[in-house]
């Protein structure tokens, strides 16, 4: 019955949107602000990848919500998380092997590395800070799954988060103190495709990868604490 | 056969979001539930991406010289599912806690049965 009646009522959102979607072609052009980022991007923000500039400066204050959004969700988790009376079990954990041990240990730093490489060429390669985060994130996951028994430092994955979410605050207000508003664009913008130009576009970046590494790590951190 | 060249997709996309929303829907099972707005969630990001698409569009960076802005995709829906993506896995985090936290309260993650214990 229950299936019935959702089968039914999905239909009839199925059908409406169909009948929207055969007006709105696939693959033409649509948005005349998109051609707009595509055109005057280069020369007013300095950052080659288009997608950049349009998420740290033509849209750098909804960036900001978005980063709030992700904070809220950790902050949630984190107190959802440790509300309850946690019975100290001392569960055996079983140590991994040699080869997995060693590959761990190995790889991580690389990680590490690639994913710091991607939130510092945000503005000239495909990548970025929410992207790195998530890789340097993976590289905290590869040590949980692989040296059980290591954990990150609360403090410092704290104190990252934290910095993170400040510079970019900071950044913000000096923009608005220098150029008179929010998230200004004040730093010189350089040659375009070098690695320091487009502004303040790295600094927020580099700010937000860390951020979001962190915060990550740290959901990860409080999931395999629940676990054992 | 036009009409699925033209609309695949879209076809694609919503084919995810409607799994989902019928997971949502009929399922009973809170991990499932969860499992369903993920999917959902996926079909979304994908819908933006494809709106943003356009025919025979290269990635809207301007790596080397000699690369057109005219045959660009639309960089906005991009930096939209951008930060959607990271949010979407902190927001299935925090679900995934909220699970946990239900099935150690109630001892069950069936919704009909949580719902007709007391507190």
């Amino acid at each position: 019955m229950r299936k019935i009646i959702g089968l039914l009522l999905l239909g009839i959102v199925a059908w409406g949107i169909a009948v929207s979607l055969t007006r709105i072609p696939f693959g033409a052009p649509k948005t005349k602000v998109g051609r707009y980022y595509v055109d005057k991007g280069v020369p007013e923000t300095g950052a080659t990848n288009i997608v950049t500039s349009v998420v740290l400066n033509y849209r750098g204050f909804d960036t900001l919500g978005e980063v709030t959004v992700l904070f809220i969700a950790t902050i949630g988790l984190g107190a959802v998380l440790t509300t309850g009376r946690r019975k100290k079990s001392e569960r055996k954990i079983e140590p991994a092997s040699l080869i997995l041990y060693t590959g761990c240990r190995f790889l991580f730093p690389l990680i590490l590395l690639f994913g710091t490489y991607i939130f510092i060429h945000g503005h000239l390669t495909p990548g970025g800070g929410f992207q790195g985060g998530a890789i340097i994130a993976s590289a905290f996951v590869l040590i949980y799954l692989g040296c059980r028994g290591r954990r990150i430092s609360e403090l410092g994955s704290k104190l990252a988060e934290s910095l993170g979410g400040l510079i970019f605050v900071i950044v913000g207000l000096v923009g608005l103190a220098v150029g008179g508003y929010f998230l200004i664009n004040f730093l010189p913008k350089g040659i375009p495709n070098s690695l320091f130009s487009a502004g303040i576009i790295p600094i927020i970046y580099i700010a937000i990868g860390f951020k979001v590494g962190s915060e990550l790590s740290s959901i990860i951190d409080k999931l395999v604490e629940e676990t054992e | 056969m036009s009409f699925l060249n033209n609309y695949i997709y879209y076809i694609g996309a919503f084919g995810l979001i409607f799994i989902g929303l019928y997971i949502i829907l009929v399922k009973r099972n809170l991990i499932k539930v969860i499992i369903g707005l993920s999917i959902l969630d996926t079909g979304v990001n994908l819908f933006l991406i494809s709106i943003g698409y356009v025919k025979r569009g290269t990635a809207p960076i301007f790596s080397r010289p000699g690369i057109e802005a005219a045959r660009m995709v639309d960089p906005v829906p991009q930096a939209l599912v951008l930060t959607a993506i990271v949010i979407g896995v902190a927001v299935l985090a925090l679900a995934l806690s909220l699970a946990i936290r239900l099935y150690q309260h109630y001892g069950t993650l069936n919704l009909r049965k949580i719902k007709e214990q007391r507190w």
